[in-house]
């Protein structure tokens, strides 16, 4: 069992890492979702696979499992679940302002000039970013959700 | 000793963080309430530091479970002084801030995101479990993505992205290393794990999350190698939210480092904090040498965050009473001087519209009390007596040549210079030479305080600077004991 | 994605999700169960709604605001630690009411149960701030 779980884990943080190299924005959270999955099951295979009953009073006798590394993982993927819904939200304000997916672009580099253009056209857009002070049908409104 | 009072510097900023966010739209509510409850936190923290100093180690066991089970929460000198630092950061940035964020960011919620990214530093500095120290980071971690990226504006989105990917993989390898350290010990109690280290018939073993430890703690705190995304993603957000990160994130990973490598893995120092020290050298050089090239204020003193952070971790690379101590006061230093030149730098901004040196010049007899600021600030900051960063970095290299670490010393005191350079680039470009009549514009009187109750604090350091030392050299001293915080958690058993 | 299937399968089961993210929540004290998971189970629920008929047929569903929701729910997270610490006791010690009720003898309420039900409306108000945002972003 350890074995297997061994394995998992290395092919979760190969393909992780992997998919982190890419220029493809969607591919890099992609890359880390799968990063955190192999860090959570590193986290639960380092405390001992779980063998025994679950650790409530009076349900039982024999022995029970430790029941921190499930807390500390679920904690885990709780914060992971929020970040990564961040990170799609970036991701997607991402494509909305540059039209693309691409994290290349470093910061220092000067905006492209499409980019200067439609942050010239939104006008006062720029802080508060919703679709509802922007025209119907304008570039980077979005797909519909569904 | 068990003291409610520990846990208020985490509590105060959540609950007002919540009130703040339901009440985003109000502005005044937002300002003035946000400036009361900064007020109200420091307060605390003051009297907390007092509490400490007088009746010795605080601790707090959520829920009543006795410890190494349930959470716990330390105050010891160390995390005292940091608190207090970090409630006076923050009451100086959001007075800046108030006055000078746009109101639109301020209606997405800023105050709010400012009070819980002080929820997570002030845990962070109180948590006595490695597992919570990442829960804390994470709480930090994700209001400054939000702060980051508040706005949206197009190089925000760019730097946001960096940071926030650098960050996660950081905290996948937090994950991972817990899950190890885990395996091996069977607990994440701080104190606990001080004494099964201690205690292990094979510590070589801990000398593998303790290696990752420094690789994940390098990242939150932009150490060489890993401090590329920093320069990058910093300048990007509005000047306060800069200011604030550049005073107190890295600094929370610094802590992080000295809490874990002074109190935990201390088994192995020939080989961990010996890295520790090299790490140290380059992210001195390195950081220094890579703000030479810059034209914009904002941009120098960023990069420059990465070379002072290289001799805190030099501080603790020593493992003495002498060099902790030493790294204490540098810490304390650093995030008073750091924040303070920022906030100068928001001054210059509010001036000429700017942070680019090229379109600045002859501020000195435009602004007289600001170019005063920055001349201390800034001599401060390269280490000119009798300001404290003299005294910051003085100690750091006594203590280094009291152990014969020549090489880093070294490397220090040239670091030294250029950060000097760097000081004196800006002082030439912004407040000396040509002015630029194009569009100067007044400067309120309100807007200097925060920067000026910053530099005060340098000052006094400076001249005064024999309290704080004598504090930090109890708080290193309790550090590498360990006694007092082990005790105080464990005690109960 | 609104084929008739869909939408059909989402009225139906939109009461019994909803009721079922709520039996998880009350049965969550000493059984698999939680605010979490009843939160995860209630906005998945609201969810399917929003992907069968659209987000503004699932944003008039929840008639306050969602972020409002998430931050209320922090804050009773949050009061129940709080109110431990006046009553003197470390922060977040769980106290149990034992109550008797006509027809519905012992009631036992926990305060875990309050805390329970403030993270079930952090994750419900939190999941619909995201989907809500994402289709604004």
């Amino acid at each position: 069992m350890e074995l297997v779980l061994a394995l998992v884990i290395g092919v979760l943080f190969g393909t992780g890492t992997f998919l982190m190299l890419r220029r493809n924005l969607i591919r890099v959270v992609l890359g880390l979702g799968l990063l955190s999955h192999g860090a959570n099951l590193m986290l639960m295979a380092g405390a001992g696979v779980p063998r025994g009953r679950a650790p409530i009073l009076g349900a039982g006798a024999g022995a029970v499992v430790d029941p921190l590394p499930q807390a500390l993982v679920l904690t885990a993927i709780v914060i992971g679940f929020g970040v990564t819904a961040f990170l799609l939200v970036l991701a997607y304000r991402h494509i909305a302002t540059f039209g693309d997916v691409d994290v290349l672009g470093t910061p220092m580099d000067p905006a492209p000039a499409r980019v200067q253009a439609r942050a010239a056209a939104d006008g006062e857009r720029t802080v508060a970013g919703r679709a509802a002070s922007r025209p119907a049908g304008a570039p980077g409104g979005g797909g519909d959700f569904r | 000793m068990s003291s409610p009072l520990v846990f208020l510097p985490v509590l105060l900023p959540l609950l007002g963080g919540i009130v703040l966010w339901l009440a985003r739209r109000s502005l005044g509510v937002g300002r003035w309430g946000s400036l009361a409850l900064a007020a109200v936190t420091l307060g605390v923290e003051v009297a907390l530091l007092g509490l400490v100093r007088a009746r010795g180690v605080q601790v707090m066991f959520a829920g009543g479970w006795v410890p190494p089970f349930g959470i716990t929460l330390v105050v010891d000198l160390t995390s005292a002084i940091m608190l207090v630092v970090s409630g006076i950061v923050g009451l100086c940035v959001l007075g800046h801030a108030v006055q000078t964020l746009d109101p639109d960011r301020e209606r997405h919620g800023f105050y709010a995101l400012y009070q819980f990214l002080f929820m997570g530093i002030n845990g962070a500095f109180v948590t006595g479990d490695i597992f919570n120290l990442f829960v804390f980071f994470e709480v930090m971690l994700i209001a400054s993505y939000a702060l980051v990226s508040l706005g949206s504006e197009p190089g925000q989105l760019r730097g946001g992205v960096h940071y926030l990917v650098t960050n996660l993989v950081s905290s996948t390898l937090f994950v991972a290393a817990v899950g190890t350290l885990y395996g091996l010990a069977g607990t994440l109690n701080l104190a606990d794990l001080a004494v099964k280290v201690a205690r292990a018939p094979d510590p070589a073993v801990f000398t593998i999350p303790a290696a990752v430890f420094i690789v994940v703690f390098g990242v939150k705190s932009a150490l060489f190698p890993l401090y590329f995304w920093l320069p990058a993603s910093y300048p990007a957000a509005p000047l306060p939210v800069t200011a604030v990160f550049a005073g107190m994130l890295t600094k929370v990973g610094v802590y992080a480092v000295l809490r874990v490598f002074s109190l935990v893995f201390t088994h192995d120092p020939g080989y961990l904090h010996a890295a520790l020290l090299v790490v140290a050298g380059f992210t001195m050089l390195l950081g220094v040498l890579g703000a030479v090239g810059y034209d914009n204020w904002k941009r120098i003193l960023s990069v420059h965050i990465v070379s002072q952070v290289g001799y805190m971790i030099m501080g603790i690379g020593f493992l003495s009473v002498a060099g902790l101590a030493a790294a204490i006061f540098f810490i304390v230093h650093q995030i008073l001087v750091k924040t303070a030149l920022f906030l100068i730098a928001g001054l210059a901004e509010r001036a000429t519209g700017a942070y680019d040196l090229g379109e600045m010049g002859g501020l000195a007899g435009r602004y007289p009390v600001m170019a005063s600021l920055f001349m201390v600030a800034g001599l401060s900051l390269a280490g000119v007596p009798p300001l404290s960063g003299f005294f910051g970095k003085f100690l750091l290299i006594r203590a280094g040549l009291a152990q014969g670490e020549v090489a880093v010393v070294a490397v220090a005191i040239v670091v030294s210079f250029f950060t000097l350079y760097s000081m004196m680039k800006i002082w030439r470009y912004a407040f000396w030479g040509e002015e630029k009549p194009a569009g100067l514009r007044p400067v309120p009187a309100a807007l200097y305080l925060p920067a000026a109750a910053l530099v005060a604090f340098s000052v006094v350091l400076g001249l005064g600077g024999e309290a704080l030392l004598v504090l930090s050299q109890q708080a290193a001293a309790q550090l590498l004991d360990g006694t007092a915080y082990v005790m105080a958690v464990l005690g109960a058993r | 994605m609104t084929s008739l299937i869909l939408r059909t399968v989402a009225r139906v089961s939109l009461h019994l999700t909803l009721l079922f993210s709520v039996f998880l929540l009350v049965s969550g004290h000493n059984a698999p169960g939680g605010g979490f998971i009843a939160g995860l189970v209630a906005a998945a629920a609201l969810v399917l709604q929003a992907l069968a008929f659209g987000v503004e047929h699932a944003r008039r569903m929840v008639p306050v605001d969602e972020t409002a929701l998430a931050a209320l729910g922090l804050l009773l997270a949050a009061g129940t630690g709080v109110a431990a610490l006046v009553l003197g006791q470390p922060f977040l010690t769980s106290g149990l009411l034992h109550l008797d009720l006509p027809f519905w003898p012992e009631v036992k309420i926990s305060s875990a149960f309050f805390f329970d039900l403030g993270v079930y409306l952090v994750v419900v108000g939190m999941v619909l701030q995201v989907i809500f945002g994402l289709r604004e972003a």
